[in-house]
């Protein structure tokens, strides 16, 4: 059985809001949906998000930034309510390199959403999400702000 | 060894840290700067740029922007201390967010804390006005051997 959205809502409002962020926007991160309480998103390969010139790899740190975004709204599709999560640590294991000019893919979901932490974990891939190139685990505080991240982004 | 290593090596030797930076486009794009500090460290800076914001209420830095600030200094970090010149490559990375990162210059240092044949371990620590409160603390594991 797949979990809908805890509320919709705040998952529709929360992830267009995360993906519109400069950096996210810079990125070029796409939300592509949730299937249950996981979403994914995707960054086009492009020449300025490279690390490695020789190989044409994308840098470690977009999906550094790709894991902590989609991990993001992974806790959102189980908020209650509307609230200001922040990243508490995160960590990437490296599976294998990512092929030069294919678009990568993140899938991520929150797998224990605690009073005041909330746990995820991400993978990413280019084809498969059974064959990934990265795996992310992330704790996200709860309430970790009384500054709505909401003001720009609430109709 | 690659071409890229071969140059890499060629503007360390040279000291020339803006065509090295200038040579990894993403560290470009995030407006990546090093230096070598009074004392011959290495030090990394990111003057604040509104395409790094990640939360603009607060406003605050994009943690995954952080990360990768971090990663790609733990990378040239290694590189700049070690005598081969086959790429590390990165096996894994771990950070802790301490801080929300200001609109202000993020600071970056590293440490290797340990470099064997195969692997290489590497701290590495942020900061923005005071380096004695850390914005994120960050260790990463390269692989040394093809």
């Amino acid at each position: 059985m797949t979990p809908s959205p805890a509320n919709p809502q705040v998952l529709e409002t929360m992830s267009a809001l995360f993906v519109s962020l400069p950096h996210c926007a810079t990125l070029g991160f796409q939300y592509l949906g949730t299937e249950g309480r996981r979403p994914v998103l995707k960054v086009e390969w492009r020449e300025d998000l490279v690390g490695n010139p020789a190989s044409g790899t994308i840098h470690g740190g977009v999906i550094t930034s790709l894991v902590d975004t989609t991990s993001a709204v992974s806790v959102t599709a189980c908020l209650p309510d509307f609230e200001t999560i922040a990243t508490l640590d995160l960590r990437i294991d490296y599976l294998k390199a990512a092929m030069p000019g294919k678009a990568i893919y993140c899938r991520a979901e929150c797998y224990r959403l605690a009073s005041q932490i909330a746990f995820t974990r991400a993978v990413c891939y280019h084809d498969d999400p059974a064959d990934p190139i990265a795996h992310g685990v992330a704790t996200f505080m709860r309430e970790s702000s009384r500054a709505s991240m909401l003001q720009e982004a609430k109709p | 060894m690659s071409d890229f290593m071969e140059k890499l090596a060629q503007l360390r030797d040279a000291k020339d840290f803006t065509a090295l930076i200038d040579s990894i486009p993403y560290a470009r794009l995030m407006g990546v700067e090093m230096l070598e500090d009074e004392s011959g460290e290495l030090l990394f800076q990111l003057p604040f740029a509104e395409r790094n914001v990640g939360n603009t209420a607060l406003p605050a830095l994009h943690g995954g922007l952080i990360g990768g600030f971090l990663e790609n200094a733990a990378l040239l970090h290694l590189i700049w201390h070690r005598e081969s010149l086959e790429a590390p490559k990165i096996v894994d990375f771990s950070l802790d967010y301490l801080r929300s990162g200001r609109p202000q210059t993020l600071f970056a240092r590293c440490e290797i804390t340990k470099q064997g044949k195969r692997v290489a371990h590497v701290l590495i620590e942020a900061w923005q006005e005071d380096r004695r409160k850390p914005v994120a603390v960050a260790r990463a594991h390269f692989l040394l051997t093809q």
